[in-house]
């Protein structure tokens, strides 16, 4: 059986090169790895766990055209966690609460954690107080599944306006995550 | 919105990803602030006269080669420091030899010179003015390294800021260097190395700020 690694990553690069099914497992037994790896760190801050693990992962897609198909995929997602995790801990001015050094070698993928918990935080809530250009690409292409031409005739916006509207909705939506708003 | 709903509709309808975009938006914004330092550096302070007769001068060529090799590395810092998770590997020792060399090739002419001439090897002509307008030099292209950077994903952002302030030092001093008329190793390992420096420096102080996504 291949390591976890290097199946996750498998499905990565085949989700780069634009296969939306493995990109979809790829993101689901991410967010497996991500909880098991921020539940062990966080036990003092467990109801932080699932909204971390949200924020992650939007990390991820959002950041993913920086991972390098030549390097290992646990680093490149270790140090993606990682920043998230610090970030919300000093937003908070709580890095007392981290339980666990974050500099030891743990293995990210190593460990998998299917028991989700409820995100305290709504990102559907976040999504739905996006501005018009951003949010209906994000409704019609990302969440109903119609074709990027298809969104343009609903919306009357032009292709190349959704494509951007989804690119720029999903970072924005990231910001929102990230401050809380 | 359940963590299997944000996977399904981060998933869904995913174009593929230009991987070696990074690459090249990397190189058209050096470029261009490059370019940009250029010019700005013929309009305030003109290109040196006897630029073509110093060319034949070994030292003229060390000059040179110190600022490439300082800018190349820090280049490469940068890049590295746009993805999470890559390692540093030979960087620092790429930053730090170029001015363990210089140092060395300074201390050997110091000694060799007569006492009295020691001050003008190291404080040349231009002492005072070279490590500012080497920073001045370096405003463009350390701009448009922070706002490549933005758009990717640094997760040390001292490190990455300070990455992005020595880059664009190297690249301003090697820019100034066509105006400069100092070849004594001592100088360029002082001078040289503090106009570098200030960008470096900037940029560790401001890369929490400027960097954080």
């Amino acid at each position: 059986m291949p390591s976890s690694e290097e199946r996750l990553r498998g499905l990565l690069l085949r989700g780069l090169a634009g296969e939306s099914s493995a990109y979809h497992m790829f993101l689901k037994e991410l967010a497996a790895h991500l909880r098991a790896y921020l539940r062990k760190r966080l036990t003092r801050l467990p109801e932080e766990v699932e909204d971390l693990v949200q924020e992650s992962l939007l990390a991820v897609h959002n950041q993913r055209h920086t991972y390098d198909p030549t390097q290992p995929l646990t680093a490149w997602v270790r140090a993606l966690a990682r920043y998230k995790l610090i970030d919300m801990l000093r937003r908070r001015s709580r890095t007392d609460l981290l339980n666990d050094p974050l500099d030891d070698d743990t293995e990210l993928l190593a460990a998998s954690d299917n028991e989700a918990a409820e995100a305290r935080r709504d990102i559907g809530k976040l999504l739905a107080a996006l501005p018009e250009h951003h949010r209906l690409p994000i409704v019609y292409v990302k969440l109903e599944g119609l074709s990027v031409a298809e969104a343009a005739r609903r919306t009357g916006m032009s292709e190349s306006a959704i494509k951007v509207g989804v690119h720029r909705g999903l970072k924005a939506l990231a910001a929102k995550v990230r401050s809380g708003s | 919105m359940k963590t299997d709903e944000l996977v399904a509709l981060l998933a869904t309808g995913t174009q593929a990803v230009d991987t070696a975009a990074l690459r090249r938006r990397f190189l058209a914004a050096a470029s261009a602030a490059t370019l940009v330092a250029l010019l700005l550096m013929l309009a305030l302070l003109g290109l040196r006269p006897t630029l073509s007769d110093e060319a034949l001068v070994p030292m003229f060529w060390v000059r040179e080669a110190f600022c490439t090799a300082l800018a190349a590395a820090g280049l490469v810092w940068v890049a590295r420091a746009s993805r999470p998770g890559r390692r540093l590997g030979l960087i620092p020792v790429a930053i730090a030899a170029p001015p363990a060399l210089m140092w060395i090739l300074a201390a050997a002419s110091l000694l060799a010179a007569a006492p009295q001439q020691r001050a003008e090897l190291i404080f040349g002509q231009t002492a005072s003015v070279c490590p500012f307008l080497i920073a001045l030099l370096s405003v463009p292209l350390f701009l448009a390294l922070v706002w490549t950077m933005r758009g990717l994903a640094p997760t040390r952002l001292r490190l990455a800021g300070a990455a992005a302030g020595l880059a664009a030092g190297a690249v301003g001093a090697l820019v100034y260097s066509l105006h400069c008329p100092e070849l004594a190793a001592p100088f360029l390992g002082i001078w040289y190395v503090l106009g570098m420096l200030m960008p470096t420096a900037l940029g560790a102080l401001l890369g929490p700020l400027l960097l954080r996504w």
